[in-house]
């Protein structure tokens, strides 16, 4: 690495605000934010926006388990290209993120890709929903957001012991797929009139909404905080709302496919659009921009679901639920939020950025550029068009629901901890 | 022209008009002493069933062979998934075999739509989980068409049982609203569609007021294999809520005609005695199948001379 790196001539935007600087690097750690700097090495980010990486509170990278789909590396890799520096493996793999041994092996994989992988660790043992995980011990290896994804803790009793012992565990947060297995049985896509015309069974809003509405009780009931993942549906926001006005430490994340696409996706039969919870109708797509603008929704999270190609190309009753989002989170947020005047650029990059960064408890990430702080950066060009174009993925897998789709909003560099993992949008290694 | 048949949704008034005009043309065909023209001489349809299915399979099978067209049977005991392969790879590894039709029963909604998306032949949905089943409605509209006349303009028709999870009810009903018939779907809320956007019918949990006004009583069969206890209480419950029995069928007017897709539950949404009765024209449904069928893999596969 050479001595210095300066990432010259941007927009510098973070949490404090925004200014037109250079920012200069050496050993990993900001060292000056001024305009006029000089370094060894230089990165052009002329008309770009120079912020706090990105953090995805919601990724799968499918290793161990399901290398066919993703590996850390490709998943990584994936992450970085889209502009993020860090990101919490969900804990669905196989072997799950349930043991200290499985999420010290997936930290010792992270650790030398090109994003800050940070495991998150199950509830429940198999998440089965039936005893608890080892959660002091997980905690002690550095796992803050404890979760099932993919499965709700359904019973409420085990909901409410999990969140109690995890009163203990400090920074601790645990993070609910909010869906009501029972409500949601036998159901491949949102419950409502297009599920009805299609004859898809469904899975109907009110799964999601019961749960919350239990959740935030128990938040109440406990005092530890939960973290809503993936909200889809306008009854669990206007829940969400309420329990914050009433002081209650809920958080809650969306996802891109959530504030961009409609279950009517699913009349073509294709298994893209297949996702839990399930696209939405319009109405649900409005109300998750209406939170993302008004705070309710802390985080802009992927779900980034990948699936080897033959998985997706069977019936859609039959096909893995889930969709890529590393590499088109940020292209989404400016086209569909920014662009329309949903959010402001600085509120687009809290939601993708500072605000999730806060909920994992990710110190070094998300904070300001200043001297001091750990190089994790991306470099954005705001107004550069492009194509999604599924082969050009870094990802491992090709399950996009948005090929052919142009966005706005392009990654030009990455810097992890001062390393250039991307640069011109191509990654690095 | 025609280049599948997945949905009613995608036929047109005069595409279901010309598709039953060459329906009653085939009727005359298998009613002769020999039931056979070589239309379709040279053709291969395969038929690729992932689902039980008996009467479907055989009357497409029947049509194919009464156009002269060779067949093929795909069948599949269990899922393509616990074989482990691809339902796209079965599919491309058919069509290398040379074939114009592929008929496919799926338990998926929506996989005979994705076949058509990856292979150049004719693709007929056969029966698509709870989706569609293009080839039933279209052999109901020619029964009813057979007694009514030309249009179905304000026949008053009750489909009767398990809508939401019938594609039946999702074919046959708009297959009777786009030929001109008031339909009503009948049963209690639990087997009723959860919108009802995009169906062009009317509900009600109430079959003994609609009695006396009905022109169809169109029954679904009760799936004893799905039947769950969360969706209605029991068979005898049903039975005498929603069943058409003797005393029900004697506030019908004379002239209802009776229909079901079969297979019969006896006593359970019939009454054994009058499936066999005179307003019955349950077995002319079967019968009609086979001409429809081969109306269907005429349009798809003919050259568009005279049918014979």
């Amino acid at each position: 690495m050479p001595e210095s790196l300066l990432v010259r001539g941007g927009r510098v935007v973070d949490a404090t605000g925004e200014r037109a600087a250079d920012v200069l690097i050496e050993a990993g750690v900001v060292v000056a934010v001024e305009p006029g700097l000089h370094g060894d090495e230089t990165l052009d980010a002329a008309g770009c926006v120079v912020a706090p990486g990105l953090v995805d509170l919601h990724t799968h990278l499918r290793e161990p388990g399901h290398e066919e789909a993703e590996t850390i590396e490709t998943g990584a890799r994936a992450a970085a290209r889209g502009g993020f520096t860090a990101v919490v493996a969900m804990p669905n793999t196989e072997p799950a993120q349930d043991d200290p041994a499985v999420v010290a092996a997936v930290l010792a994989a992270g650790a030398r890709s090109t994003c800050d992988v940070r495991a998150a660790g199950c509830i429940t043992r198999g998440r089965r929903g039936t005893d608890l995980a080892p959660m002091g011990e997980l905690h002690a290896l550095g796992v803050r957001v404890f979760t099932d994804d993919g499965a709700c803790v359904e019973s409420a009793a085990m909901m409410r012991r999990a969140l109690e012992y995890a009163g203990s565990l400090p920074g601790a947060v645990v993070a609910q797929h909010a869906e009501d297995a029972a409500l949601c049985e036998g159901g491949h896509m949102h419950e409502g009139e297009w599920s009805s015309r299609l004859g898809i069974p469904g899975r109907p809003a009110v799964a999601e909404v019961s749960v919350v509405a239990r959740d935030c009780l128990l938040a109440e009931l406990t005092g530890t905080p939960v973290h809503f993942l993936h909200v889809s549906t306008e009854g669990a926001i206007a829940l969400i709302r309420d329990a914050k006005q009433r002081g209650l430490p809920v958080t809650a994340e969306a996802a891109p496919h959530h504030f961009t696409l409609t279950d009517a996706e699913c009349a073509s039969f294709d298994p893209m659009f297949k996702v839990h919870p399930p696209l939405r109708s319009a109405a649900d797509v409005a109300a998750v921009k209406i939170g993302l603008a008004d705070g309710t929704i802390d985080a802009i999270a992927t779900d980034h679901a990948p699936h080897a190609p033959e998985t997706k190309e069977r019936p859609f009753e039959e096909a893995p639920p889930g969709m890529l989002g590393l590499e088109t989170a940020l292209g989404l947020t400016l086209t569909e939020l920014v662009e329309p005047g949903v959010v402001s650029l600085s509120d687009a990059l809290a939601l993708l950025s500072w605000r999730p960064a806060a909920v994992a408890g990710l110190v070094d990430h998300g904070g300001p550029v200043a001297p001091g702080r750990p190089a994790h950066l991306v470099v954005f060009d705001p107004a550069a068009t492009w194509t999604v174009d599924p082969a050009r993925l870094a990802s491992k897998a090709r399950n996009t629901p948005y090929p052919g789709r142009t966005l706005t909003g392009r990654v030009r560099h990455t810097l992890r901890a001062g390393e250039p993992v991307v640069i011109d949008g191509e990654a690095q290694r | 022209m025609m280049r599948h048949l997945l949905s009613i949704d995608d036929l047109e008034r005069s595409d279901l008009d010309e598709l039953l005009d060459l329906g009653e043309s085939f009727l005359a065909v298998t009613r002769r002493d020999i039931p056979k023209v070589p239309a379709l001489r040279g053709k291969t349809v395969v038929s690729l069933f992932y689902e039980d299915s008996t009467r479907t399979r055989l009357s497409f099978e029947t049509a194919a062979k009464r156009l002269s067209a060779d067949t093929m049977a795909f069948s599949v005991s269990g899922s393509s998934v616990a074989k482990g392969e691809s339902l796209r790879d079965t599919v491309q590894t058919i069509e290398a075999m040379g074939v114009d039709a592929v008929v496919v029963r799926h338990p998926s909604a929506g996989a005979p739509h994705r076949v058509a998306t990856w292979i150049d032949a004719a693709v007929v949905n056969a029966g698509d989980g709870r989706h569609e089943h293009p080839t039933q409605a279209l052999l109901d509209a020619l029964t009813l068409r057979r007694h009514r006349g030309i249009g179905l303009d304000g026949a008053r028709v009750a489909i009767i049982g398990d809508a939401r999870h019938s594609r039946v009810a999702r074919s046959t009903a708009k297959a009777f609203a786009a030929l001109g018939a008031e339909v009503t779907l009948v049963g209690p809320p639990t087997l009723l569609p959860e919108s009802l956007i995009g169906w062009p019918v009317a509900t009600t949990g109430d079959f003994d007021e609609l009695l006396p006004s009905l022109d169809v009583v169109y029954l679904l069969r009760i799936q004893h294999e799905r039947q769950d206890a969360t969706l209605f209480p029991s068979l005898r419950e049903y039975t005498t809520r929603y069943g058409l029995t003797v005393e029900r069928a004697a506030r019908l007017k004379p002239d209802t005609l009776i229909m079901h897709p079969g297979p019969m539950n006896r006593g359970v949404e019939i009454a054994a005695e009058l499936a066999e009765g005179p307003g019955s024209v349950i077995t002319e449904q079967v019968a009609n199948g086979v001409a429809v069928r081969m109306a269907v893999l005429y349009q798809l596969l003919g050259t568009g001379a005279p049918v014979a």
